[in-house]
Parts: structure tokens; C-alpha cells; sequence
């Protein structure tokens, strides 16, 4: 279980790679990675600088990870979300949820990234020619958390 | 009380401080939020729509009705967009 928060750009096949190093109990790997788009809607986007709580980040993002490890059987979880400026085309987070079968790791790696949406304090500001603006959280990342919200399983 | 203040993204730009020392006898958050929004009207445009504005207190999300006491550091800020 691994929580990273950093202004760094990551390789991620070598975060993969690290994971899966030297072990042979895992049935199944799965990874998100979030990129900076070079669109929003009609709006050119040419950065994004995303603003973080450096003193609540990691706490909040360790809590949505032990909640992942309490309702899925997983092998190995990894969080990463970078902070700063960043370009369209860079990588902005990635997840990777390990695990013996795959159904787990999939759902854990849709749970991981549907609660760090809304509830990690990560903020994005997004620069067009027009100048810049925060993006709005959107109702449907809040909806989405909702089908999440039955008890952890026993 | 002394309650150190954190404000992120828009807040903190309407507000013109990352942050600040204040002394409170606020009860809860609500109450912090009244007394906040009395200072300057770069408070009162702030926290004009709570419904924009999420607090957590000691890193903690929290309500608006939340207590305070006790609490070092309170921070506000618009819904997260992480991801």
C-alpha cells in the first residue's frame, strides 16, 4: 500500500514494474492514469496547475486507500497524484490496485478513483486563451460516489 | 482562541492569504464563517455562497455546524477536484 504525492512526473510501466517485482501471487494488475486534455468543452486548454493541502492530502488519500484494502482483497494499491503546473499531454495521477482475480482489482481501481475525485483536496485551475479559471467540480463525480456507499464487506 | 486559517484555490484568491492567525470565540464553523464574513467585504464575497465552500477542521472534512473548540487549524476551500 503506497500513497505518493509529487510535483514529478512518474514512469509508469516502472511503477508497474515495481509492483509486480519478485512476486508470483498476483492474478491481476490494473492502472489509471489521468492525463491533462487539451480541450474543455469549446475552451483550448494550454495548462493546468493543480493546488493541494499538503497537510490533509495524504491523510485523505491513505483513508480512501485503507477503505479500498477493507472491501476488496488486494495485493498491492498505489496512489499517485502529482501537484503544480502541469501541460496538456502530461500525466496528472495514476492508480494500480493488485490482486489474485481481476474483478477485484478492477472495481478497487474504479473505487480509489471515483473517492479521490471529491474527496481528496486536490483543486484545478485551467488556463485558456482567455485567461484562467478553476474547474467546477462536476455532479456527476459526486453521483458517482453514491453507488460506493453500501457497508465494506465483512 | 487562536485558530490558525487555511484558504485553497478560489477562496484563497478572494481572500488575497493563503492563510492566517485570527482570534476566535466562535463556537462552530457557521459562527467562524459570521465573523469572517463581518472583517472585510473580500470576506463577505468569499463566503457569499456556502453551498460552494467545503471546510475541514484539523484536515478533517466537516459541516458547517461542526464545533471548533479545541480545534488549531480550519480550512476552507471550493469542492475538491482531484483525479
Amino acid at each position: 500500500m503506497a500513497v505518493r504525492i509529487q510535483r514529478e512526473d512518474f514512469d509508469l510501466g516502472e511503477e508497474l514494474r515495481l509492483i509486480r517485482a519478485g512476486r508470483r501471487d498476483l492474478g491481476a494488475l490494473v492502472s489509471f492514469t489521468g492525463l491533462v486534455r487539451d480541450r474543455h468543452g469549446e475552451a483550448a486548454i494550454t495548462g493546468l496547475e493543480i493546488e493541494h493541502y499538503p497537510a490533509m492530502t495524504r491523510r485523505a488519500l491513505e483513508a480512501i486507500e485503507c477503505e479500498a484494502a477493507a472491501r476488496w482483497p488486494l495485493e498491492a494499491v498505489l496512489i499517485l497524484h502529482r501537484y503544480g503546473p502541469l501541460a496538456p499531454g502530461e500525466q496528472i495521477m495514476m492508480v494500480a490496485t493488485a490482486s489474485a482475480h481481476r474483478a477485484a482489482a478492477f472495481e478497487a481501481a474504479e473505487f480509489l478513483m471515483d473517492f479521490l475525485k471529491s474527496r481528496a483536496p486536490f483543486w484545478k485551475k485551467e488556463t485558456t486563451p482567455e485567461g484562467a479559471c478553476w474547474v467546477d467540480a462536476r455532479a456527476a463525480d459526486e453521483a458517482a460516489l453514491a453507488r460506493w456507499h453500501a457497508p465494506a464487506r465483512s | 482562541m487562536s485558530l490558525e486559517l487555511r484558504y485553497f484555490a478560489w477562496l484563497r484568491e478572494r481572500i488575497g492569504l493563503p492563510g492566517e492567525t485570527i482570534e476566535t470565540g466562535a463556537a462552530t464553523v457557521a459562527d467562524l464563517v459570521d465573523e469572517l464574513r463581518a472583517r472585510e467585504d473580500r470576506y463577505a464575497l468569499a463566503f457569499s455562497d456556502m453551498g460552494a465552500v467545503r471546510v475541514a477542521i484539523d484536515q478533517e472534512l466537516a459541516g458547517l455546524d461542526a464545533p471548533i473548540a479545541g480545534a488549531r487549524e480550519v480550512a476552507f476551500f471550493p469542492p475538491m477536484t482531484g483525479g
